[in-house]
């Protein structure tokens, strides 16, 4: 298993800028995830970190090795393509031993890793099938056991999961975790999904417009979003962006939430590190996830940072597990969630806490966190 | 019961019928107009020349017999040789057979190289290459004479096959490069990182899933170069007569009688490779055609 060090990667194709200096590093046997909306460059970068691509200007290291003029099939990595990219005229044993056979290994050796990997990957009795003959996961999996046969120390996945259906993607994304468990490979995962790039990521990497927005833990990017693009992309549902302004209340500085009927309520916003005393009298924008905002939180009696609110109920959506809320606050629809048996119809007010020990406020104007 | 006969009623309106009869009628007279020339020539080919002088033209033979065929095969005269037009009908094999393998395998090479590994102004060449569709054979006849008289192979076979060859290639290529950008890049790809190179990803990955397409180009070919007429009268020496020129000739030929069953025993020997062919494959023709249309 080898590290990655990308450093001021920059990649053009005539006179757009797809990537606009990209610098990251990650260590041997982590899962990086590159997570973005469409467009973003993250699978400009895969290619550029294979080798398929020609960098603009910057410099690629695997392990120690600079490999900017190293051809892909140099550079020991493995793919795994969204497409699947199986070989249509070779069954699924000429697939796995492609790679092998054409860096002349001995046939025995090729032999026992096909079938070590089948075994793994459960896909021992397909190995004479042709991949039209497999169904969408099994193709799949025989596309991870090609990249597995070839033992690289980078793997590389361009959204392998997103030709799957729902429940199946719940499925190979789990596998895919146990597999990187047990053999601590370092991986570079793409997709465009923010919960496959959470529940896979040993770090994530958001992108933008060619930029990486923040490169953290997904549990540091869940609480600590570095802006609003990235505290939006992350969570689902998304946080709620509140527009308020700080104010002044009786020493303590907060915001007030107006929540329709000429109700408003002081929600005081003290947190360490936080100093809002350039903010008195601005505008802000207040993030605070749904879960945040309940019919109750039973465990945490006397935490000062929750506080009572009221609105009246918009719209329910249940979810199963719990139901969306939807209520109007500040001239915007906030979701809420809260336990089934706890919530009042449409049109009815409804009690809401909140608790603000998570929130976060951003500059309207600059986008970014306050207090970062 | 009302129903039923209400249900069969409406699918046989007098309307229905009406158009159903004039539909018919006007296939069965093209049918006819298209067929009965093949008709005349084959029951005029097994005449003897007496019947078809006391006959009419669509008269049934009196007595069927194979000796037009015969003497076209092996005795017919053309010019002033008199050995039927067996020798010209190899001479067409020994063109057509070299050139479409040659032209076919070129195209797919460069459909190959024109989809999956496009170079610095490769857009531009493949435009270029694309004209050669569409220029008129006639333009070239004067340079491609004396580029074959430099290159010492005018009026042989070989010319032939170099001429179709190289009008050729801009089909092929056309053919192969829309087919082989139906198939995903991931492929590519993938065998890249797999450590295969430029000829290993076209014999082991192009290649095998290629054969609509190869079957597209080698029938389109196959006709083309038989049948052609052109290239075959301006760069061939009598020896090298491909069959369409021979056949020409030996129409033209004659020592006062005109023998109407010999040219039309000629005239579809020289037929039928090509019929063969799209009786055989013509409907495989189609199936690759469109088999890059549906994405698998």
């Amino acid at each position: 298993m080898a590290s990655l060090t990308i450093t001021n990667i920059k990649k053009s194709f005539g006179l757009v800028d797809v990537l606009k200096g990209i610098s990251l590093s990650i260590e041997s046997g982590e899962l990086l995830v590159l997570v973005g909306p469409s467009g973003c460059g993250k699978s400009t970068l895969l290619n550029l970190i294979a080798g398929l691509e020609g960098i603009t200007s910057g410099e690629i290291k695997i392990g120690n090795r600079v490999v900017n003029s190293i051809r892909p099939k140099d550079r020991d990595i493995a793919m795994v393509f969204q497409s699947y990219a199986l070989y249509p005229s070779m069954n699924v044993r000429q697939n796995l031993s492609f790679g092998l056979e054409t860096r002349r290994v001995p046939k025995t050796q090729i032999e026992e890793t096909i079938r070590r990997v089948a075994n793994m990957l459960q896909i021992s009795e397909l190995l004479d099938r042709k991949p039209s003959q497999l169904s969408g996961g099994q193709r799949q999996r025989v596309a991870m056991g090609r990249a597995l046969a070839r033992d690289p120390v980078i793997f590389l996945f361009d959204e392998p999961l997103s030709n799957l259906d729902a429940k199946l993607r719940v499925e190979m994304r789990t596998e895919i975790k146990l597999l990187h468990q047990r053999i601590k490979t370092t991986i570079v995962y793409v997709t465009h999904d923010q919960i496959e790039a959470m529940t896979l990521a040993d770090r994530i990497a958001i992108m933008k417009d060619g930029n990486i927005q923040q490169f953290e833990t997904p549990q540091q990017i869940y609480e600590n979003p570095s802006n609003l693009f990235v505290a939006g992309f992350i969570g689902s549902p998304s946080m709620n962006f509140i527009p308020c302004r700080i104010a002044n209340h009786g020493q303590r500085k907060g915001v007030f939430l107006e929540t329709g009927n000429g109700r408003s309520f002081f929600l005081p916003i003290e947190q360490s590190g936080l100093n809002l005393d350039p903010w008195i009298d601005r505008e802000v924008i207040l993030g605070i996830r749904p879960e945040k905002i309940s019919h109750g939180f039973p465990d945490q009696a006397g935490n000062p940072q929750i506080h009572e609110i009221e609105s009246v109920v918009k719209v329910l959506e249940p979810t199963g597990p719990d139901v969306l809320v939807f209520v109007n606050i500040n001239g915007k629809e906030v979701t809420c969630r809260a336990n089934p048996n706890a919530v009042k119809p449409p049109g009815e007010p409804m009690k809401l806490m909140v608790d603000i020990s998570k929130a976060v406020l951003f500059d309207p104007q600059t986008e970014e966190r306050i207090g970062k | 019961m009302h129903n039923e006969s209400s249900q069969t009623a409406m699918y046989q309106t007098p309307g229905a019928i009406f158009g159903r009869v004039i539909v018919y009628t006007i296939l069965i007279i093209a049918v006819i107009y298209f067929l009965i020339p093949l008709f005349v020539m084959i029951i005029t080919s097994l005449k003897t020349m007496n019947d078809i002088r006391t006959g009419h033209l669509i008269s049934w033979p009196r007595e069927v017999t194979l000796d037009a065929w015969k003497e076209a095969w092996g005795t017919a005269c053309i010019g002033i040789k008199c050995d039927g037009i067996k020798g010209y009908f190899w001479n067409s094999v020994r063109m057509v057979v070299p050139a479409v393998l040659i032209s076919t395998i070129m195209g797919a090479a460069n459909g190959y190289v024109f989809s999956k590994w496009r170079f610095k102004g490769s857009e531009t060449f493949f435009s270029c290459l694309l004209l050669g569709c569409f220029i008129p054979f006639q333009v070239i006849l004067l340079p491609m004479a004396s580029t074959l008289g430099r290159l010492g192979i005018a009026q042989s076979v070989t010319g032939l096959v170099l001429v179709h060859i190289v009008y050729g290639l801009a089909f092929t290529t056309l053919f192969f490069r829309n087919f082989y950008v139906t198939i995903s890049d991931d492929l590519v790809k993938a065998a890249k990182i797999d450590g295969a190179g430029f000829f290993k990803i076209f014999w082991k990955i192009m290649l095998p899933v290629s054969i609509p397409i190869f079957v597209v180009a080698i029938i389109w070919q196959m006709t083309q170069i038989w049948n052609d007429f052109l290239f075959g009268v301006a760069f061939s020496g009598s020896d090298s007569q491909p069959v369409t020129v021979a056949l020409n000739n030996l129409v033209n030929t004659s020592t006062g009688v005109k023998k109407y069953n010999v040219d039309m025993a000629s005239a579809i020997i020289a037929g039928i490779p090509t019929l063969f062919v799209y009786i055989v494959a013509g409907k495989y023709f189609l199936r690759g055609l469109t088999a890059g249309a549906v994405k698998g």
